[in-house]
């Protein structure tokens, strides 16, 4: 048995069992998970320069072994940058799947427990829904708030929200027609009882990957959306303000906009791939 | 339910999805903070200030505001039904006007993208499934890699490597064929993996189903992969083109951007930062559109290439 890479606690410990055997590509995934939440947290640990120290004798020096990712206009350190970056950004990700998933859960659970109309116009609100692309719905509500953070957050979550509302909805129909259920309101149990402590607990379980998945999605989107220059704005080190910031040096200093850009794909792609595991595990207990 | 009756209620659906889209944007358009008379004379003018009765009047009576809820609601879906989009906050004319030009380009990105994508998705399949352990696992790893790699990243790289590096290609193309090719790839390459994740699970079941006996026949393996399992298996990845479209559409607008191309994508980020909202509004409803009407022809095309389909 590896290193524990995922810590075997409450839900987790329950359904995969105590013997956890960690894949080598799930080890690198989490290691990266790992030292992105240190920078979140504490990102001084990871580097001794200051994300704003600007070094006008150092400008735009491709990446070395004193600046891995190279530096910036203003002679600012990328790495130091990306490294500050991340607690915005990670704080976006997590803000807009939070969002996604609180919206989801409301009409969810709403259109598979009360069923009859309330789920016919669910249902139909999804479908309306879904005729937008998730960029396009947040660039209308960026064109209607206005760029900031805060529009960024709801945007990517509300774009993403319908997506997880239909999966919410099947869950739930699926687990109420479970035995258990029955069980429960046989023995007499309040119905609000039932809900709380036997369908939420199940139906909710299998879409813990599902979360964990919108959280690399979430990232990806808010850069974009940074990207186009409608995110957080420069000089926040943001890792979709970098991108921002890095376009007008595209065709002379490519770390600028390959380095974060890499960060974020890394960071995405463990993130999926972490949710990708957990989603197997939590299936292999169900069955 | 017969065939005809089945078509007819599709139809009506998509129809009632894309009238409830259109009241979403024009409920969004009232979302605008303040007087919308205000925020145009503002944005005209670049101040930001307060404006006199008199001088909100005419934009006001120019825009509708002035008419009742009500009017102005059933005048924009019925204008809609004329192919009237509303009128442009910036540039006072047809939002239709603002966006003809640049569909064509776009159209071409995006259907440039799906044909190229499908043509690299079946490349990998038809190569790497089956060939041994070594060539699979590279296959469905280029898969899982390109598939979750952002638009933006791949258009940089590209950009980086053949047009910065290697000179092959301009770095701002224009509409030429030439510098077509670069955000075509651009948006190909992450939906190529996507399709080639589904299609290869597909493929790899067909392979072992008793039907493929053409190997008894003499038929070469590429013959058998061409002939029998390919058709077989391409169905899920079809269906899901038709959502693909969604996401090409999300990419084309960035390919657009970081490759200075002109097409809706672009007037789309413009009118944002200028917040102009009939224009946001406009596109994303024709994009909206579009994508409806696509999926209810691969919904439609389904029943016609897989007659199982037909009778449930």
């Amino acid at each position: 048995m590896s290193s524990v890479a995922v810590p075997p606690t409450g839900i987790l410990a329950r359904v995969s069992g105590l013997r956890i055997r960690v894949r080598p590509g799930t080890a690198a995934c989490a290691a990266i998970v790992a030292v992105i939440a240190v920078a979140a947290i504490a990102p001084q640990v990871l580097t001794h320069r200051g994300p704003n120290a600007i070094d006008l004798g150092h400008t735009l020096l491709a990446p070395s072994l004193s600046h891995p990712f190279g530096t910036d206009d203003a002679g600012r350190d990328l790495y130091t940058r990306v490294i500050y970056g991340a607690r915005e950004s990670l704080g976006i990700g997590l803000g807009a799947t939070g969002l996604a998933m609180s919206i989801a859960i409301l009409l969810g659970f709403l259109a598979g427990l009360a069923g009859g109309l309330a789920d016919v116009v669910i249902t139909r609100i999804l479908e309306v829904a879904f005729a937008f692309p998730v960029l396009l719905l947040a660039l209308l509500l960026i064109a209607i708030r206005g760029p900031s953070v805060t529009t960024e957050i709801v945007a990517v979550g509300i774009g993403s929200a319908p997506g997880y509302a239909r999966l919410v909805r099947g869950q739930v129909m699926h687990v109420r027609q479970a035995a258990y259920i029955e069980a429960a309101a046989a023995l007499g149990h309040r119905r609000l009882t039932v809900i709380r402590r036997h369908l939420f607990p199940n139906a909710m379980r299998p879409l813990v990957a599902v979360i964990t998945l919108g959280i690399g999605q979430s990232i990806v989107w808010a850069s974009g959306l940074a990207f186009l220059g409608l995110g957080v704005a420069p000089p926040s080190p943001e890792w979709g303000a970098l991108l921002d910031s890095g376009r007008l040096y595209i065709t002379t200093s490519w770390w600028l906009e390959i380095m974060p850009g890499l960060v974020i794909v890394l960071v995405a792609l463990s993130v999926t791939s972490l949710g990708r595991t957990l989603q197997h595990r939590l299936e292999g207990a169900a069955r | 339910m017969s065939t005809a009756r089945r078509i007819l209620v599709k139809v009506v659906t998509a129809i009632l999805v894309l009238v409830a889209a259109a009241s979403v944007t024009f409920f969004a358009q009232l979302l605008v903070p303040g007087d919308r008379a205000t925020a145009i004379l503002n944005q005209q003018t670049g101040r930001a200030q307060l404006w006199t009765p008199a001088q909100l009047a005419p934009v006001n009576h120019e825009f509708g505001f002035d008419k009742p809820l009500i009017v102005q609601y059933l005048g924009y879906v019925g204008g809609l039904f004329r192919g009237d989009l509303g009128t442009s906050y910036t540039q006072y004319k047809p939002v239709t006007q603002v966006i003809d030009a640049q569909l064509m380009p776009s159209l071409v990105l995006t259907v440039g993208a799906l044909v190229a994508a499908w043509v690299l998705a079946l490349a990998v399949i038809l190569a790497t499934v089956r060939r041994g352990r070594f060539v699979t696992g590279l296959g469905s790893t280029w898969e899982a890699l390109t598939a979750s790699l952002p638009t933006y990243w791949v258009g940089v790289v590209l950009l980086v490597v053949f047009a910065v590096e290697f000179r092959i290609f301009p770095v701002i193309g224009g509409t030429s064929a030439w510098g077509t090719v670069l955000p075509v790839l651009t948006l190909a390459i992450p939906l190529a993996g996507f399709l080639g994740q589904i299609t290869r699970d597909e493929f790899e079941k067909v392979l072992d189903q008793p039907f493929i006996t053409a190997r008894t026949r003499g038929m070469s393996d590429a013959g058998v992969r061409l002939k029998h399992a390919l058709r077989h298996s391409v169905l899920p990845a079809i269906t899901l083109s038709g959502w693909a479209l969604g996401a090409l559409v999300s990419g084309a607008v960035i390919a657009e951007n970081l490759f200075g191309r002109p097409g809706i994508g672009q007037v789309l980020v413009t009118a944002v930062n200028t917040r102009d909202v009939p224009t946001v509004s406009g596109i994303v409803l024709v994009v909206a559109a579009v994508y409806v009407v696509a999926n209810l022809l691969v919904d439609l095309a389904y029943g016609l290439i897989d007659p199982r389909l037909r009778a449930s």
